[in-house]
C-alpha cells in the first residue's frame, strides 16, 4: 500500500522534529559526558524530576490504551472497537519504548539496565516489579504489533502464527498492564513522610491503575483524532462509525473516571484528610480532583448523551493533561511538600522529554503511512 | 525484627516477580527478631551539641579516601539559625543545623540513621544495600544502576547522589565508619566530638543511657528517644530538650518499618497473576458464549424461515401434482378412449373387408 501516498522528506513538520532532535543529541552528549547534574535540576531532596514524572510515570499511563483496547475487542467481545486497536497497540509500543529510552537517559549508569535480572535481584523493590513487567511487556507489544510489519512485507505464515497468539497475548498483557502500572504508584507506598497526605495513600497502586485505565483510554481518543486527521486518506472506517467508536468510549471514559473520582474522595475519607483541604495544598488537590477528573467525566457522560464527538475529543486531551498532572504531583510537585526548597524542571529536561515525544509521532508517521494501521490489509480483511 | 520480615517479603515477592532470580528469596517464617544483638549504634545529644562542626570535619578526614572532594570545614564556625539547612552532600557525609526553640539554639547533627529495617535496601531493585550484623547499612555502587529510588525513599533526607559524575555516579552516605569498628576504633566523628554529645557503642547499651539522662534530668529532655522505634527503629538515637519536629524530625514517623508500610502490596502480585488468567478467561468466554449464542438464533431464525417458505412451496407443490394428475388422468382417458375409437374401426374396417372377400 506504500504507493498510496508519496513520501517526501523535506516537509516542515520534518524540519522541525528534525531541528528538536537535533537539539536534544547535543543535550544528551552534555548529560553523558558531564553528568546529570548538567542537564536537569535534580537534587539531592528531588532525585526524581520531570524524565522520571514525565517520560516513566506518565509515559506508561498513557500507554495504557494498549491493553485497554485489545482487551475490550479480543477478550470482552466489543468487536465495534476493532478499529481502533492496532493504533492503540501500536502507541503503547512505541510510548513503552519512549519510556524506556527516557528511563536510559535518566539512569545514574544505564548500561546497568539488566543487573536486577542478570545480576542480582531485589526482589522487594515495586520498582524491580515494575522494571519486570515492564520489560516482559514491552516484548508482548512488541509481537502484538508485528502483524502490521508482517502483512506489509507479505509474511503469511509468520503472520498466521502471531495471529493464533493473539488471545493469550491479550491475557499476558492485562496481567502485566495490572501489576505494574499499579506499581509505579506502589513507588511513593514507601514515602508517607514525604508525599503529601493527600496525594499519598495506602492504595495509591489501585490509585494509579485506574487512571492509567482512564489515560489510556483518553490517549486512544486523542490519537486516533489526530491520526484521522493526519491520514484521512488512508483510514477506511468511515467518519461515521469513528463518531460512533468515539461516543463509546466517552461512556468508558466517564464510568472509569467516576471510579477514579469515587475512590479517591473515599480515600479522603479513610485516611481522615478532610482538613487538608482547607490549605493550599488541598486547593490544589481540588484542582486536580474537581478540575482534571470530575470536570472531564461530566464532559464525557454529555458527549455521551448528546452524541458531541468534539467535545469528546477535547475532554480526551483534557484528562491526559489531567493524568499527567496527577503523576507531576506525585512524583515532585506534592513530593517532600514538608521542605521549602522545590524543583521546577531544567530547559533541557523538558527539551529532552519534547523530542522523546517527537522521536514517538515520527516514528507512528513513518508506520502509519507504510504499513496496515489504519486500514485492514486487503488480504487480511476480517481477520484478526 | 529486621532482617526475617524483610525476607519474608522478599519471599512474597519473589514467588511472583522473579523466577529468573530464584536464589535470592527464601520465604522464611515469620518470628519476631529485633535484629541482630550487641550490633552498634550512636546517640546525639542535642542538648550537650554546641554546633562546633568537629564532628563534620572529622568525618571529611577519615572518609577522604572514598570522598571525590571533601568540603571544607572550619572547626568553631557555628551554623546559625538563620542559615540556609544543609543536608548531607557527596562531599559532606555528616552536616550539623541550628534551629531556634524560644530563646535557645538547638543543633541537631544529621547523617544516615542507619535503620533497622532499611527502606533504602528494601527498595533498590539491584540489592545494593545490606543491613551488616554490626549495625550500618551498608553500600554496593559496583550494583549500583542510579535508580536514585533510594535517595527518593529515605525519610531522613540522608542519602545523597553524585549527579555531577557521567560514569561511576554513586549514592554518598555515611557508613558508621563500618572499617574503623572493625578495627576496633569509634567512629570518626564519636572520637571528635569535644563536648560528648555524640556517643558510639552497642545500641542496647546506649538506649540504657539514653534512659539514664533522660531519668536524671527530666526537665533537660523531652521524654523521647528518637530512633528507638521510629519507622522500626534506627541505629542512630537522638535526644531533644524540644519536640522533634523542631529539630527537623518532622512528625509523621510510625513505629511500623517502611519496608512493612511500602512493600505490602507486593503480596498482592501472585494474586493478580494466579487469578487473572481464569478470570480473563471467564469473561472470554462469555463474550464467546454470547457470540455463539447470537450466531444461533441467528441460524435457527434463518432455518425457521426456510422452513416456513419449505411449507409453502410444498402446498403449491401438492397442488401442482394434483393438477398435474388429473391432467394425466384425462390424457390417458382420452387416450384409452382414442384407442378404442380406432380398435372399433379397425374392426369395422376388417369387417367390411371380410364380407366384400366372402
Amino acid at each position: 500500500m506504500s504507493d498510496h501516498t508519496e513520501h517526501r522528506w523535506v516537509t516542515p513538520f520534518n524540519a522541525v522534529a528534525a531541528m528538536i532532535m537535533g537539539v536534544a543529541a547535543v543535550i544528551l552528549f552534555l548529560r553523558f559526558t558531564q553528568g546529570l547534574s548538567a542537564t536537569t535540576n535534580l537534587t539531592h531532596d528531588y532525585p526524581w524530576g520531570l524524565w522520571i514524572g514525565f517520560d516513566v510515570m506518565s509515559g506508561v499511563a498513557l500507554a495504557a490504551g494498549g491493553f485497554t483496547m485489545s482487551a475490550a475487542v479480543y477478550l470482552f467481545g466489543m468487536k465495534e472497537y476493532k478499529p481502533v486497536v492496532r493504533p492503540a497497540l501500536l502507541t503503547a509500543f512505541l510510548g513503552y519504548s519512549l519510556v524506556v529510552v527516557g528511563l536510559l537517559v535518566d539512569l545514574g549508569r544505564p548500561w546497568r539496565l539488566p543487573f536486577p535480572f542478570f545480576r542480582q535481584a531485589g526482589p522487594t523493590s515495586a520498582l524491580f516489579e515494575v522494571a519486570l513487567c515492564v520489560g516482559l511487556y514491552l516484548n508482548v507489544l512488541f509481537i502484538e504489533s508485528t502483524p502490521l510489519a508482517l502483512e506489509w512485507l507479505g509474511f503469511k505464515k509468520l503472520r498466521k502464527i502471531v495471529a493464533s497468539l493473539t488471545i493469550a497475548l491479550t491475557v499476558f498483557g492485562v496481567i502485566l498492564s495490572t501489576m505494574h502500572q499499579s506499581s509505579l504508584g506502589a513507588l511513593f507506598a514507601i514515602t508517607p513522610t514525604k508525599l503529601h497526605p493527600l496525594w499519598y495513600s495506602e492504595h495509591i497502586p489501585v490509585h494509579f491503575f485506574v487512571s492509567a485505565v482512564a489515560a489510556g483510554i483518553s490517549m486512544v481518543l486523542v490519537e486516533s483524532a489526530l491520526s484521522h486527521k493526519v491520514f484521512h486518506h488512508l483510514a477506511e472506517t468511515p467518519p461515521e462509525q469513528m463518531d460512533k467508536i468515539t461516543i463509546g468510549l466517552a461512556k468508558g471514559g466517564a464510568v472509569v473516571l467516576a471510579t477514579y473520582f469515587a475512590i479517591k474522595v473515599v480515600d479522603l475519607g479513610l485516611g481522615d484528610k478532610w482538613h487538608y483541604l482547607g490549605t493550599g495544598w488541598g486547593a490544589w488537590y481540588l484542582v486536580e480532583l474537581l478540575g482534571f477528573v470530575g470536570l472531564p467525566c461530566i464532559l464525557y457522560l454529555i458527549g455521551f448523551r448528546e452524541r458531541m464527538p468534539r467535545l469528546i475529543r477535547w475532554t480526551a486531551l483534557w484528562t491526559v493533561i489531567g493524568i499527567m498532572l496527577n503523576r507531576f504531583n506525585v512524583s515532585f510537585i506534592a513530593f517532600n511538600w514538608q521542605l521549602e526548597t522545590r524543583y521546577v524542571p531544567h530547559w533541557m529536561e523538558i527539551w529532552v522529554s519534547v523530542a522523546l515525544v517527537t522521536g514517538g509521532i515520527v516514528v507512528f508517521r513513518w508506520i502509519a503511512s507504510r504499513m496496515p494501521v489504519l486500514y485492514e490489509h486487503p488480504e487480511y480483511k476480517g481477520m484478526h | 525484627m529486621s532482617v526475617s520480615r524483610r525476607k519474608f517479603l522478599q519471599g512474597m515477592a519473589a514467588g511472583g516477580a522473579t523466577v529468573l532470580t530464584a536464589g535470592a528469596a527464601k520465604a522464611s517464617s515469620i518470628k519476631h527478631f529485633d535484629g541482630h544483638p550487641g550490633r552498634f549504634g550512636l546517640l546525639h545529644d542535642t542538648t550537650l551539641c554546641v554546633g562546633c562542626r568537629s564532628c563534620e570535619k572529622a568525618c571529611g578526614e577519615v572518609n577522604a579516601d572514598s570522598l571525590k572532594q571533601v568540603a571544607a570545614v572550619t572547626v568553631g564556625d557555628k551554623p546559625k539559625v538563620d542559615d540556609k539547612k544543609r543536608r548531607v552532600t557527596p562531599d559532606s557525609l555528616t552536616v550539623v543545623n541550628a534551629y531556634a526553640v524560644g530563646d535557645k539554639v538547638v543543633y541537631r547533627k544529621h547523617q544516615c540513621m542507619h535503620c533497622n529495617e532499611p527502606c533504602c535496601a528494601s527498595v533498590c531493585l539491584v540489592h545494593a544495600f545490606e543491613k551488616t550484623p554490626e549495625g550500618p547499612v551498608l553500600y554496593d555502587p559496583d550494583m549500583c544502576m542510579g535508580c536514585r529510588y533510594c535517595v527518593t525513599a529515605c525519610p531522613y533526607y540522608a542519602l545523597s547522589y553524585e549527579y555531577d559524575d557521567p560514569v561511576t555516579p554513586r549514592v554518598m552516605r555515611c557508613t558508621m565508619c563500618l572499617p574503623r569498628i572493625r578495627e576496633g576504633k569509634n567512629p570518626g566523628c564519636a572520637d571528635a566530638c569535644p563536648t560528648g554529645a555524640i556517643t558510639f557503642g552497642k545500641r542496647e547499651d546506649l538506649i540504657e543511657v539514653a534512659r539514664a539522662r533522660l531519668k536524671k534530668s527530666p526537665d533537660d529532655y523531652v521524654d523521647h528517644i528518637f530512633g528507638e522505634h521510629e519507622f522500626g527503629g534506627t541505629s542512630w538515637l537522638t535526644l531533644a530538650g524540644t519536640s522533634f519536629p523542631n529539630v527537623g524530625l518532622a512528625d509523621g514517623y510510625t513505629h511500623t518499618s517502611l519496608p512493612e508500610i511500602g512493600t505490602g502490596f507486593l503480596s498482592v502480585v501472585p494474586l493478580v497473576i494466579t487469578i487473572y488468567p481464569g478470570l480473563l478467561a471467564g469473561f472470554y468466554a462469555f463474550s464467546k458464549r454470547a457470540e455463539r449464542i447470537g450466531e444461533e438464533k441467528a441460524k435457527a431464525a434463518v432455518v425457521e424461515t426456510l422452513m416456513q417458505a419449505d411449507e409453502e412451496t410444498k402446498a403449491k407443490l401438492a397442488a401442482a401434482a394434483k393438477r398435474a394428475t388429473k391432467d394425466k388422468e384425462q390424457a390417458i382417458a382420452a387416450a384409452v378412449k382414442k384407442a378404442l375409437v380406432e380398435a372399433e374401426k379397425k374392426a369395422a374396417q376388417a369387417a367390411a373387408k371380410e364380407g366384400a372377400s366372402s
